[in-house]
């Protein structure tokens, strides 16, 4: 029988939409349901709830209201951010700059980009997954009109250096995107103090609703629309407006943005107990990313001599909820091409197991979550031929 | 997204562990892939009288090694020969197809531990029947 015990230790990879959030949704459904785009008064009402939201997204990253474009999330904000800008400038130069540990929905646009006659440069990371600032300063030249780096990585936690980089873009008069879908409500970001010109970000990362996002595109920015179609969003992206999911992105944004440092120190508090817990107490694991600028919620461990997939089986059966870059959870047979990146061995990279912590978990699920951790390292350790070898060469 | 069957094995393997005098080992997969089997067996009149199972990898590979160590024990070497990826993955009730190279990893095993019994008594080992696909390609982890 599983067991009862249900710890969700996968919060970047979603999250619960709060409840707040939900009950402030929910008249947007049946009750408030007009189209905003029309004339009367239940339409008006539709278009002041999504201005309401729009000048608190703005208020969140020190935006201007009229800079913020609500998407159905963070791929079709990275997907717009980069082909848009891309299309739009494609006169002044066909170069776009962007890193090897990228989302796929950056990644997979670049190939796209690429296919259609744009060269992409892919910046390498350092051991800890950050971007060098004087090799992104190397590779630019006349040609280059965007550059796209994101804020914190989904694997690994590890924060970009972004003020520089955003600096080093706009000295050289070149665009810069980040996809921040990790880092809004963790860390504090001011766009127009990091001289950041666009910027991705997606409600269901910091408890609002799956299925809406916003881009932020820094006024003036020629960028060429993605979603044809009518005239909203003032002509920028078309489709009726998802007015509850952009309600519940709004007060989920205000929230996320209210309780940031009291809930990073609280969340980065339980992760290092975890973490150091982890790393001292089972031999023959290391920790993956920068062990200080990284996400509060974040822990990223290779365990030796074991496969992540089996690791997550065990834990799931044990009632907590993680996960691997092990290739065989994936669906592809490659492990992650973040834990590659960082310089990684494959097989380490199999071993790896990622526990993100958010607003449910204590200091109380530590220890349940290390014990049966330590336990499923164990177990698997006990059938790995691997270890088997290893222990037979200490001998 | 795996059978009941897959899970049980998984969560309590058959046969795991080490012959440390095994009279033939098999060892496939590699550590980039993700998967490594090592079959151990120990043969008595042409039978495999004993069998064991060490592996590093996913759940579907703990499982097929697991169910393959069983439909071999007490099999003579002809029978164990027979033995297929299908027949393995069909005594799991299915596995994912992204997973089937699991269920060929377990017939790779099993055939590299009688070619290595064979090889060691002197005797030719057994070839491989045509169209017979490995569980790995070497470059890509590609089944």
């Amino acid at each position: 029988m599983a067991n009862e015990k249900s710890i969700y230790m996968d919060h970047s990879a979603t999250t619960a939409t709060d409840p707040e959030v939900l009950n402030a949704m929910l008249p947007w459904f049946s009750q408030r349901y007009g189209n905003p785009s029309s004339l009367y008064k239940l339409a008006r009402e539709s278009k002041k709830a999504i201005d309401d939201a729009r000048l608190k997204v703005a208020k969140a990253i020190g935006a201007n209201p009229e800079e913020i474009f609500f998407t159905s999330g963070g791929t079709e904000s990275d997907n717009w951010a980069l082909i848009g800008t891309s299309f739009g400038l494609q006169k002044k130069g066909k170069h776009i700059i962007t890193s090897c540990i990228e989302h796929h929905a950056i990644q997979h646009t670049c190939d796209y980009l690429k296919k259609l006659g744009f060269s992409i440069t892919i910046l390498p990371v350092d051991e800890s997954g950050r971007v060098r600032p004087d090799d992104l300063k190397s590779v630019i030249t006349d040609e280059t009109i965007l550059v796209s780096i994101m804020f914190a990585n989904n694997e690994i936690g590890t924060i970009q250096p972004i003020k520089e980089i955003g600096k080093i873009c706009r000295d050289r008069g070149i665009l810069f995107h980040t996809d921040a879908v990790q880092a809004i409500g963790n860390v504090p970001i001011d766009v127009k103090d990091m001289d950041i010109d666009m910027l991705s970000l997606s409600a269901h990362k910091f408890y609002g609703p799956k299925g809406v996002g916003a881009l932020y595109i820094r006024k003036g920015i020629r960028i060429d629309n993605y979603i044809h179609g009518g005239g909203q969003e003032r002509r920028k992206r078309a489709g009726t407006e998802n007015v509850p999911g952009i309600v519940g992105l709004g007060v989920a944004i205000e929230k996320a943005i209210k309780g940031l440092s009291e809930n990073s120190a609280r969340i980065s508090s339980i992760r290092d107990h975890l973490l150091d817990r982890i790393l001292s107490d089972i031999p023959n694991t290391r920790l993956n990313g920068h062990r200080t600028e990284r996400l509060p919620g974040n822990i990223n461990v290779s365990f030796e001599f074991i496969e992540g997939e089996s690791l997550l089986l065990l834990l799931d059966h044990a009632g907590i909820s993680a996960s691997t870059g092990s290739a065989c959870s994936s669906g592809s047979l490659e492990p992650s091409h973040v834990l590659l990146a960082i310089g990684l061995p494959a097989e380490v990279a199999h071993g790896s197991l990622r526990l993100t912590l958010g607003h449910e978990n204590t200091e109380e699920d530590n220890e349940y979550v290390f014990k049966e951790i330590k336990k499923a390292v164990e177990r698997l350790r006990a059938m790995s031929p691997l270890y088997s070898d290893y222990q037979k060469k200490r001998l | 997204m795996y059978s009941e069957k897959v899970m049980d094995h998984f969560m309590n393997p058959r046969n795991q562990g080490e012959i440390t005098d095994a009279d033939g080992v098999g060892e496939v997969g590699n550590p980039t892939c993700g998967d490594i089997m090592r079959i151990f067996i120990t043969v008595k009149n042409n039978i495999i009288t004993d069998v064991k199972f060490q592996t590093f990898g996913c759940g579907a590979a703990v499982a097929s090694s697991s169910m393959a160590t069983e439909l071999i024990k007490g099999k003579t070497l002809e029978e164990a020969w027979e033995v297929s990826n299908k027949a393995v993955a069909e005594a799991l009730e299915g596995l994912p197809p992204i997973k089937m190279h699991c269920s060929v990893l377990a017939e790779d095993g099993i055939h590299q531990a009688i070619n290595d019994y064979r090889i060691k008594h002197g005797l030719e080992p057994w070839e491989e029947k045509p169209g017979h696909h490995h569980g790995h390609d070497e470059e890509t982890c590609e089944a």
